[in-house]
């Protein structure tokens, strides 16, 4: 048995603890907004979050989260308002919206540890999570706008 | 197509819920859009792709598939710009397969050719303009006022005293009328939303986690399926030992397939842990030897010879045999994936007397047909059900339905609903690439420095060959496949003597149109080549263009434009270049200057502006964001990709050796959109042709050394 919390809900699993948590995630939670792309931890479109950090799940063994917290693009936020969310939305970046969630879950991390990245910093939170559709201009427009919804709601 | 019989078709008035086919399908998915349905049961459905409920919602049913290029906003916004809807009401359904829906032009339902926006620039006003005329109607008969005498604005009718009932209101006395004859439709300078930018519809869904894509699809009951398909293409199973992938968790079965050996198991990780556990002994065919630099070989000895003719102006051979001046260069491009980010996979739901299908196709009536073949069932017991599509770019749009297909095999066996899922490996492994290609050119230069020759000869395997659009293109007549020369038959340089020459290649590697087709590698040959003869007469590359374009208003719109705002003539750092190139495809004009560095023997593309004229356009933010994606996809393939065989096994699996362009690699992208009353043409794909030779021409900007196969590699410039 694997105890954990997604989304705040409580999770307790009787799977091979070397199954990739993107799996469990999907096939077990039928949380299916958390993209299955690589398998290698090569295009980062099933990141999610265990305790704040974003980590490719897809690479991830279950046995990882065990008592810990974590957070898929179900998570995010309730109801589409996360500064992120809300930019994405504003800014129109997702064309076929496949690899978006990860893309989401990794910028959410970026603006948590820096509220005014730089074009630099969004390079180096970003490159792990491609994008086939080439929506990465409009990534990095709506990160910005994030951050200034950021600054001025004081949110953290 | 002929609008009338189109009209009668179409024009039908029901009440009541859109069908029972859509509540299937959006049972699967979210819980919030089963709600909807069911606030507008009562509703007004005045023909196949509108559906008014006594919510105010406004169900716009889309007959094409979304996969990035914006269908489920563009073509809604056609048709609420005829029916005067409120935007914020405005929903999109995804359509089931159904002759109604098909293609007016291609005959088939189906996304493809970049056509979604052109083919469906009347259907969709005509729907709209239809079920406004009826609502007004029904407005006109309550208020006991001439029908002529009312107006229309933001989902409600108001008639001349400014007495007003909204569509909603409306919704359940004009599903009583008939559906009128005619329908003007406006004038396009009176548009609201056509032109205007508009938020994309799709948009939430994709932010959140909710949208449904076929790797998402759940039903109760549901397997999931994994397939050891061939290594090589053409190998058989011989036999296989599944002794120690059955004794493995969550494994329900294992069966032989035509395309290898599937295992069924409960979810995902299980199947694909035993399908990797198999035991297959191949019988590897007649592809065990096969390697793509001795193909590469074969077709360099092929460009020798004379092809078979495809254009002919003039006489090229003549005139390169006397001229003052001539160059011969040889272009070479690889085989490319697809490599769309969702991996292949089909859900099917197959019964004794049913095939329900859930897949992320580009493809309905094809896949209906040939699951309806291989389930034994005739067509109109199959349903597609069209999900999301995790990108397309082509790939799902088989003409063989190779995914569908093996899906309903493995669903035969499995007895209960399965979802048959791809890995990356398996997705990139599993075939139908863009061809390689092979351009021989020879030019001519005359003593005033004005092209006067160019021959062509373009050496490669057919897409069309041997499949059913075979007879559509008219191939066995014309001897060659018209989409491996577009884009080089119909080179719009005045040269006075032309030759275009096809050798048609048959190689047993699986290709099919990838995102712009054969444009994806004239524009590469052409471009680059124009670029040489500018050199060569000791020209400016865009001036050179320009001065052989004076016949080509809508291609020399597009080069000036982006010329002017990368402002060719400018001075740049030291140690950056510039290079520009300008293709027609799709009914669509594009011209792109990139601007690079080159640095420790690597390319580095800094800035890419576009130009685009693509006639008269529907939303500006989705031009804008497929010439950004096309510009970045053509750029991918340019830098970094290519497919190789050695003894018929592919080298490249996943995104470590195919990779594409990163945030960190992404150049700043400005697009330039040419204001035009022109017909609609394609958006999805013109983008994409430019990239590869502009950014080829700047590397020669910046080193003095021509690019001449892709991807680009520096050590191989000459």
């Amino acid at each position: 048995m694997i105890e954990f919390s997604v989304n705040k809900t409580r999770a307790n699993l009787d799977v091979d603890p070397s199954t990739p948590l993107l799996w469990v995630i999907r096939d077990h939670l039928g949380l299916t907004g958390t993209k299955y792309g690589c398998g290698i931890a090569q295009c980062g479109a099933c990141t999610v979050h265990i305790d704040g950090q974003a980590v490719r799940s897809c690479v991830a063994p279950v046995s990882r989260a065990a008592g810990k917290e974590v957070t898929t693009i179900e998570g995010l936020s309730p109801d589409l308002s996360h500064p992120l969310q809300r930019a994405w939305i504003e800014e129109d970046v997702p064309q076929c919206g496949y690899c978006q969630s990860g893309q989401l879950m990794s910028a959410a991390v970026l603006l948590r540890e820096k509220r005014q990245p730089t074009d630099d910093d969004i390079d180096k939170a970003m490159t792990g999570n491609i994008c086939r559709c080439g929506t990465y201009p409009r990534i990095r427009k709506a990160i910005h706008r994030a951050a200034g919804n950021f600054a001025k709601r004081g949110a953290r | 197509m002929s609008r009338a019989i189109h009209r009668r078709e179409f024009l039908k008035v029901s009440i009541g819920a859109g069908g029972g086919l859509f509540l299937g399908f959006r049972l699967a998915g979210t819980g919030e859009t089963l709600a909807m349905q069911n606030g507008s049961a009562a509703s007004f459905t005045p023909n196949a792709f509108v559906r008014i409920g006594t919510d105010e919602r406004v169900t716009v049913i889309v007959n094409h598939s979304e996969m990035g290029q914006g269908v489920y906003t563009s073509l809604p916004m056609l048709l609420a710009e005829e029916l005067d809807a409120d935007w914020n009401n405005v929903a999109f359904e995804s359509a089931p397969v159904d002759p109604k829906y098909n293609h007016p032009v291609f005959g088939m339902q189906m996304t493809g050719g970049s056509s979604s926006v052109w083919s469906g620039f009347e259907q969709f006003r005509q729907a709209g303009a239809a079920a406004r005329a009826m609502l007004i109607a029904a407005a006109a008969q309550q208020w006991n006022v001439d029908p002529s005498k009312c107006r229309t604005d933001s989902g409600a009718v108001f008639d001349p005293s400014n007495r007003k009932l909204t569509y909603g209101q409306l919704a359940a006395a004009a599903a009583k009328l008939t559906p009128p004859a005619q329908v003007p439709l406006k004038d396009p300078t009176t548009f609201k939303l056509i032109g205007k930018p508009a938020k994309r519809l799709d948009t939430s869904e994709k932010v959140n986690g909710t949208a449904v894509f076929g790797v998402d699809v759940k039903m109760p009951g549901m397997m999931t399926a994994v397939v050891a398909r061939a290594p090589i293409f053409g190998a058989k199973v011989r036999a296989f030992d599944d002794s120690r992938a059955r004794s493995m968790s969550g494994v329900h079965r294992i069966v032989a397939v035509p395309s290898g050996v599937a295992v069924i198991a409960d979810s995902f990780w299980q199947a694909k842990m035993a399908r990797d556990a198999l035991h297959i002994d191949w019988d590897e065919g007649t592809m065990s030897s096969f390697n793509t630099n001795q193909m590469m070989q074969q077709f360099r000895e092929q460009a020798k010879l004379t092809g078979k003719s495809v254009r002919r102006d003039g006489d090229a051979d003549a005139t390169l045999a006397k001229a003052a001046k001539k160059l011969e260069a040889v272009y070479e491009v690889p085989y490319l994936s697809h490599a769309m980010m969702e991996p292949l996979n089909c859900a099917v739901d197959l019964r004794p007397e049913s095939c329900e299908i859930w897949t992320g196709t580009q493809f309905q009536t094809v896949d209906r047909a040939n699951a309806a073949k291989t389930a034994g069932l005739p067509d109109e017991k199959v349903q597609i059900h069209t999900t999301f599509l995790g990108g397309g770019f082509g790939r799902r749009a088989n003409p063989q339905s190779d995914f569908v297909v093996e899906a309903v095999h493995v669903a035969k066996a499995a007895g209960v609903p399965v979802k048959v899922v791809w890995t990356r490996e398996d997705d990139m492994q599993g075939g139908w690439y863009r061809p390689a290609f092979l351009h021989a050119i020879a030019g001519a230069i005359d003593t005033n420095g004005k092209a006067v020759a160019w021959r062509s000869r373009i050496v490669g395997q057919s897409i069309m060959a041997g499949t059913p659009f075979e007879g559509m293109a008219d191939l066995k007549g014309k001897g060659y496949d018209p989409s491996s020369v577009e884009g080089a038959d119909d080179l719009p340089y005045e040269i006075p003597n032309l030759a275009v020459e096809s050798h048609q290649m048959e190689v047993r590697v699986p290709v099919q149109w990838w995102r712009s087709v054969g444009h994806s590698h004239t524009a590469f040959a052409t471009e680059c080549f124009i670029d040489e003869l500018a050199a060569i007469a000791h020209q400016d590359p865009y001036r050179f263009r320009r001065d052989l374009l004076q016949k080509h208003p809508r291609h020399l719109g597009v080069l000036d434009l982006a010329a002017q705002k990368a402002g060719w003539a400018k001075p740049l750092p030291k140690g950056r270049a510039r290079g520009i190139a300008v293709h027609a495809s799709f009914e669509s004009f594009s011209a792109q200057v990139a601007e690079v560095s080159v640095n420790d023997g690597k390319v580095q593309v800094h800035r890419m502006v576009c130009a685009i004229d693509c006639g008269r356009y529907v939303n500006p933010g989705i031009i804008a964001a497929q010439t950004e994606g096309g510009a970045i996809f053509g750029a991918s393939a340019a830098l970094f990709q290519e497919l190789t065989f050695e003894n018929g096994r592919l080298r490249q699996s996943n995104f470590h050796s195919f990779p594409m362009l990163r945030m960190n690699e992404c150049p700043e992208i400005e697009t330039h959109i040419i204001e035009s009353r022109e017909k609609s043409g394609g958006i999805g794909e013109p983008g994409v042709p430019c990239a590869a030779p502009a950014i080829a021409n700047a590397v020669f900007a910046a080193t003095g050394k021509r690019i001449r196969r892709l991807p680009i590699r520096l050590s191989e410039a000459v």
